[in-house]
Parts: C-alpha cells; sequence; structure tokens
C-alpha cells in the first residue's frame, strides 16, 4: 500500500499576506484513489489543490510526484489536471476546441484529435455538442466539457475544485456518481475538494478532513462517520450529539448524569472525554424502558424521518426517528454500547449550537 | 413609439446640421471647380500626391504597431492589479492627457531639437548629436505617445473581464507563456485589440499638427496637405475636399476590414 503514493505533501506552508492558510501540512495520495478533501470554506483545501496544480509555490516543503520533486515545476508541465470550480471553459472555443486545446498544444494530429475528443464526448455523454458555443450551455454541461477538457490529456491526476458548487440538488447527485463511474473506468486518480460532508461521503475512497490548514483525519467515509477522531469531524460530519464525559473506567462512561456502557477502553481513569451519539443511532422507547428520558420540545419533518429534540437535564438530545411522537411527550432513550463513540477532549465543544 | 420621436428631434436636427450637411459640401466641393461646374479633375488629380497618402498610412501604421505592442503587455498587468492599483495606474495614464495637446507635442520638440535636451544630455557623455527631429521617426513617436491611451484602455477593458483561472486552465492543459498569449489572451482580447487600433490608426492617419511640429517639410501627411489647402498658401477647397474625401473612404475601408469580425465577438464576449 505505502509504495503505490503518487503525491507526496511535505511539510507544506503556506501563507497570504503572513496569515497562515497551511501550516506543515503532510499527506500521501495513493494511485488511482478517490481522495476527497473536506472542510469549511477557508480551512486550506483550495489551496492544497493548487499546491499540487502548480499554481502556488508553497513558502516551505516539497511536493513529490512519484517520488520526483516538482515544488518548483510550472502548472504546464505537470500531469495534473484540474476541473476549475467555474469551469473557466474558453469562451471564444467551441465544445470540440475546448476539448482539445491540451492536445493541440502537444502538436497531436488533426485525426487523432477527432478521434480522442470523440471519446471523451462519450464518456461525459455529450455526443453531437462538437460545434456547440460553450457559452450556450447549462451549467451541468459546462461542467461535463471541463470534466472531458481535463481528462483527455490523460493525466496521472484529476483535480476537481467544487465542481459540483453551482449545480442544483438534483443535477448534482447525477454528476457524483457519473464521476465516480468516470474515476472507476479510467482508473486515475482523483483529488476532490468540497465543503459538503454528503459530497464526500458518496464519491470517496479517502477523506481527508482538515480545518485551518490542518488535518484532523484521515480515513474511509465510513470510518470518518463512525469514528470521528474529534468533536471538530464529528460536527463537519453528518450530525451529532457531542456531551462532555468522564471516563468512570474501560468500558463505562459518564455524561449526562447518566452512565453508559461502552466498547471503548485504553483512557486514563476519570479522563475528561468527548462522546459523540449520532441521532439516528438514539432509539425511542417508552419512558420506563429507556436509560434516560426527556421531554420532545421539537419535531421537524425531514421526509425519511422527523428530527426531534428531546430535552433533558439540561441537555438537548437531537434525535432522528422514524416513528411520530407529539410535542411535550416524555419518551424513553436507548443508546447502545456501540453507538457512542468516545473521543479525547478538544476544546472546541458546542453541543448547544 | 411618437414620444421616442420627438425626444430624438434634436439630435437628428444635431445630425443634420453638423454631420450630414458638411458631409454634404465637402461631397460638393470635391466634384465642382471654383466656378461651380461639375468635374472630376480633383480626385483625378490626386495621384501626383500618392506618396503622401502611403506616407501617412505607413506611419499611422507603424505607430499603429507599436501602440499595440506597448499597451498589451502593459493593459494586462495592470488588469491583473488589485483594484486600488488599477485605477492608480489608469490615473497615471491619463493624467498627461489633461495637458493641452499641442502643449505636449511642443514639449517633444524642445526635447529632440537638435541642441535640446536629449542631445545636450548625450553631448555630456560625448555621444551625437544626433538628427531626431524633422524625422519620420520623430512623427512617429509623436503618434505613439499622444494615442497610446486609447490603445490601452480598449485593451485594459476587455482583459479585466478576463478571469485568471481562464488563464490558469491554459496552463494547466500544457499552455506555457507563449501559449497563454496567442491561445487565449490574444483571441480574448480581440474585440480590445480592433477597437484600439481604430482608436490610434484613424486620428494617426489625419494629424496634422505632429507632423508639422516633428516631422519638418520632409514628413508631410495627408493631414497637412488637407490642412494647406483650406487654411495655407495653396489654399484649394475643392482639392482640400477631395483629399478628405478620398482619407474618409480609405478609413471607413480600414474600419470594415477590422469591424466586422469583431462586433460578433463582443457581443460572445458581453455573455
Amino acid at each position: 500500500m505505502e509504495n503505490n503514493v503518487i503525491v507526496s505533501l511535505d511539510g507544506v506552508s503556506v501563507a497570504f499576506d503572513g496569515e497562515e492558510v497551511l501550516s506543515d501540512f503532510s499527506l500521501d495520495i495513493h494511485d488511482e484513489e478517490f481522495v476527497t478533501l473536506l472542510g469549511p470554506s477557508g480551512c486550506g483545501k483550495t489551496t492544497t489543490l493548487r499546491v499540487i496544480g502548480g499554481f502556488l509555490i508553497p513558502n516551505s516543503g516539497r511536493v513529490f510526484f512519484n517520488g520526483k520533486d516538482i515544488t518548483d515545476m510550472p502548472p504546464h508541465k505537470r500531469e495534473v489536471n484540474t476541473v476549475f470550480q467555474r469551469y473557466a471553459l474558453f469562451p471564444h472555443l467551441n465544445v470540440f476546441e475546448n476539448i482539445a486545446f491540451g492536445l493541440r498544444l502537444k502538436k497531436v494530429p488533426d485525426p487523432e484529435i477527432k478521434i480522442q475528443v470523440s471519446k471523451m464526448l462519450d464518456l461525459v455523454g455529450l455526443q453531437g455538442f462538437e460545434g456547440r458555443k460553450v457559452t450556450s450551455m447549462s451549467g451541468g454541461q459546462q461542467q461535463r466539457v471541463a470534466i472531458a477538457r481535463a481528462l483527455v490529456n490523460r493525466p496521472r491526476i484529476l483535480l476537481l475544485d467544487e465542481p459540483l458548487g453551482a449545480l442544483d440538488l438534483k443535477l448534482r447527485k447525477e454528476m457524483q456518481i457519473e464521476l465516480k463511474r468516470i474515476q472507476q473506468s479510467l482508473n486515475i486518480t482523483f483529488i476532490y475538494v468540497t465543503h459538503d460532508q454528503e459530497e464526500a461521503l458518496t464519491m470517496s475512497d479517502t477523506i481527508v478532513v482538515m480545518n485551518n490548514g490542518v488535518i484532523h483525519q484521515i480515513g474511509s467515509p465510513v470510518d470518518i462517520y463512525n469514528e470521528p477522531k474529534n468533536a471538530f469531524v464529528a460536527e463537519f460530519i453528518g450530525e451529532s450529539n457531542i456531551l462532555p464525559g468522564i471516563m468512570v473506567k474501560d468500558f463505562l462512561v459518564s455524561a449526562a448524569g447518566i452512565e453508559f456502557t461502552c466498547v471503548d477502553s485504553g483512557f486514563k481513569l476519570k479522563e475528561q472525554v468527548d462522546i459523540v451519539i449520532r441521532p439516528e443511532d438514539i432509539k425511542l422507547v417508552e419512558p420506563a424502558k429507556g436509560q434516560i428520558s426527556g421531554i420532545v420540545k421539537s419535531v421537524v419533518f425531514k421526509g425519511v424521518h422527523y428530527e426531534m429534540v428531546v430535552e433533558q437535564a439540561g441537555y438537548e438530545w437531537l434525535v432522528h426517528s422514524t416513528s411520530f411522537e407529539h410535542e411535550g411527550t416524555q419518551v424513553g432513550m436507548r443508546i447502545g454500547p456501540n453507538e457512542i463513540h468516545i473521543m479525547t477532549h478538544t476544546e472546541r465543544v458546542e453541543v448547544y449550537d | 413609439m411618437i414620444k421616442t420621436r420627438i425626444v430624438s428631434l434634436p439630435y437628428l436636427v444635431w445630425m443634420a446640421i453638423f454631420i450630414v450637411a458638411p458631409l454634404v459640401m465637402v461631397c460638393f466641393y470635391a466634384f465642382t471647380t471654383p466656378d461651380g461646374a461639375l468635374t472630376f479633375d480633383n480626385l483625378s488629380g490626386l495621384g501626383r500626391y500618392m506618396p503622401v497618402f502611403t506616407r501617412s498610412i505607413w506611419l499611422a501604421a507603424i505607430a499603429t504597431v507599436i501602440c499595440l505592442v506597448l499597451a498589451f503587455p502593459l493593459a494586462f498587468i495592470i488588469s491583473r492589479m488589485s483594484e486600488s492599483k488599477q485605477s492608480m495606474m489608469l490615473l497615471f495614464l491619463l493624467l498627461p492627457m489633461w495637458m493641452n495637446f499641442l502643449l505636449r507635442t511642443y514639449a517633444w520638440m524642445s526635447l529632440l531639437e537638435n541642441n535640446g535636451l536629449i542631445n545636450r544630455l548625450l553631448g555630456l557623455v560625448h555621444l551625437g548629436p544626433f538628427q531626431m527631429i524633422n524625422t519620420q521617426g520623430a512623427v512617429v513617436l509623436g503618434m505613439v505617445y499622444n494615442y497610446l491611451p486609447f490603445m490601452i484602455l480598449p485593451l485594459y477593458s476587455v482583459m479585466t473581464k478576463i478571469d485568471n483561472s481562464i488563464i490558469e486552465a491554459a496552463e494547466d492543459l500544457g499552455a506555457g507563456r507563449l501559449g497563454v498569449i496567442s491561445r487565449v489572451l490574444v483571441p480574448l482580447s480581440m474585440p480590445g485589440i480592433t477597437t484600439g487600433i481604430i482608436m490610434v490608426f484613424v486620428p494617426s492617419i489625419s494629424t496634422f499638427i505632429i507632423s508639422r511640429m516633428l516631422g519638418g517639410g520632409d514628413t508631410l501627411l495627408v493631414g497637412d496637405l488637407i490642412e494647406m489647402q483650406f487654411l495655407g498658401n495653396a489654399y484649394n477647397p475643392h482639392l482640400g475636399s477631395a483629399m478628405a474625401l478620398v482619407l474618409m473612404v480609405l478609413v471607413l475601408l480600414f474600419m470594415s476590414l477590422t469591424g466586422t469580425s469583431s462586433d460578433e465577438e463582443m457581443e460572445d464576449m458581453l455573455i
């Protein structure tokens, strides 16, 4: 696994006007992987992409491609292509010439260009659009042209900077599946930047959760969702109840005045911890049968489930349930040991936001 | 409908008096003798002024090309600056234009003279003196100096609309500096280039003051010829009108050559 690293950032730091955007950032990306850099805006994810693309030379640290130092290599010499946030198609060229742009620069003979471009149009589902003006196309179509324009150069890595941000929800979902399909059929590395956690969970092999220029967690979507390393990750990926707790002993944690059995061990006795419970992992039961009981404060219908806030001893629990309870009802809640995730305490806990 | 007609009336009157009427008069003079008889002699006699026409076209063309070469990188650099710096740079560019045109050209006279500032400075390091004033070079210099802002401004205004990501996309796809310029910047700046060329070429080809002041007697331009027919010793408004007519046709021809392609592109750019 370790030898097929294709891109490696080693201690990269980037600062704009003295403000550090990436600090001592190190990351290995494996070949043929779909990697997502996920984080809130301003977390440094686009900066990371620009460093890999060659549009930004880091203040310190090195960038390696296939083991070769490419830190100072200009973008046009890198085997990397980018799909830009706002597509950045060439408005003076039609669809065919937009896609052929890279090949023309490489002096590929005309008949070959024709074959390659039409292959790409097939791949992104835009057959017959060769002569269209890019300015007269819809956002989704422009997006496909941008992807084809990048992929026709057979890059080892495709960088995608929030490529679906400007599309509506339905189209976005379609394109997510489409992108994953393209990545798998071409077997190339995708490095994808987004702030949309759902997008990240849907497409990625590996998610890199970032904030303030540092990596909080790297892992598969399942790992990141189920085993968030700290409160930031837990809060950013999906909704969650985060409570301060204290480890009573191995496999027993106390929070909200109640002791829960859990599956975690190895913490110090009486250690301050954060416990994370996903709202869909809380089961509503009869008041007497729950570990805890509280009063339903609000109910919102969300389609697949009801989103409820249950108040108990000053805590507000976010609960997702398919069964409906009236506001003001007394309910019991059951939380299985497997559903309780325990993390070392971080300062940044906002339980009641 | 009727309202718009009423509102446009003053403009129509204005155009009739100051545009249509003079045009008609120029045409009338060009095809008549001082006695008022119809003639083609004025036009057919222009053949001997051929060298002046070609010189005018040639010098205006050189000045236009120099302006384009100077203005293109400058406009691009300004368009990539922060907004506050952009407006400051534009102010610096326009500042000389607030000074009188004649005054600016006079200043060049005293700089370029045989015992002018430049030659005296060169003399200090034992160079020259060089003959700079009364040369075609001086005329071109005067044109470039006076009309350069007219090239920079339209270029700048189209270039500010070129998003940085489009340039980055070209680099990303393998374009080096030259590739970016020839395949992206130039085509996308085309509307500005054609406007700039017209804005520099047209006043350059018809100027008379620059050639008179900096070119001496040897570099007579069409503008000087026309001026002489109306205000000078050669007084002959009929011949002058014929020249003006030919110059106008030349300019229109030139504009139709550069203009047709740019209109369409201009529309695309605006989307």
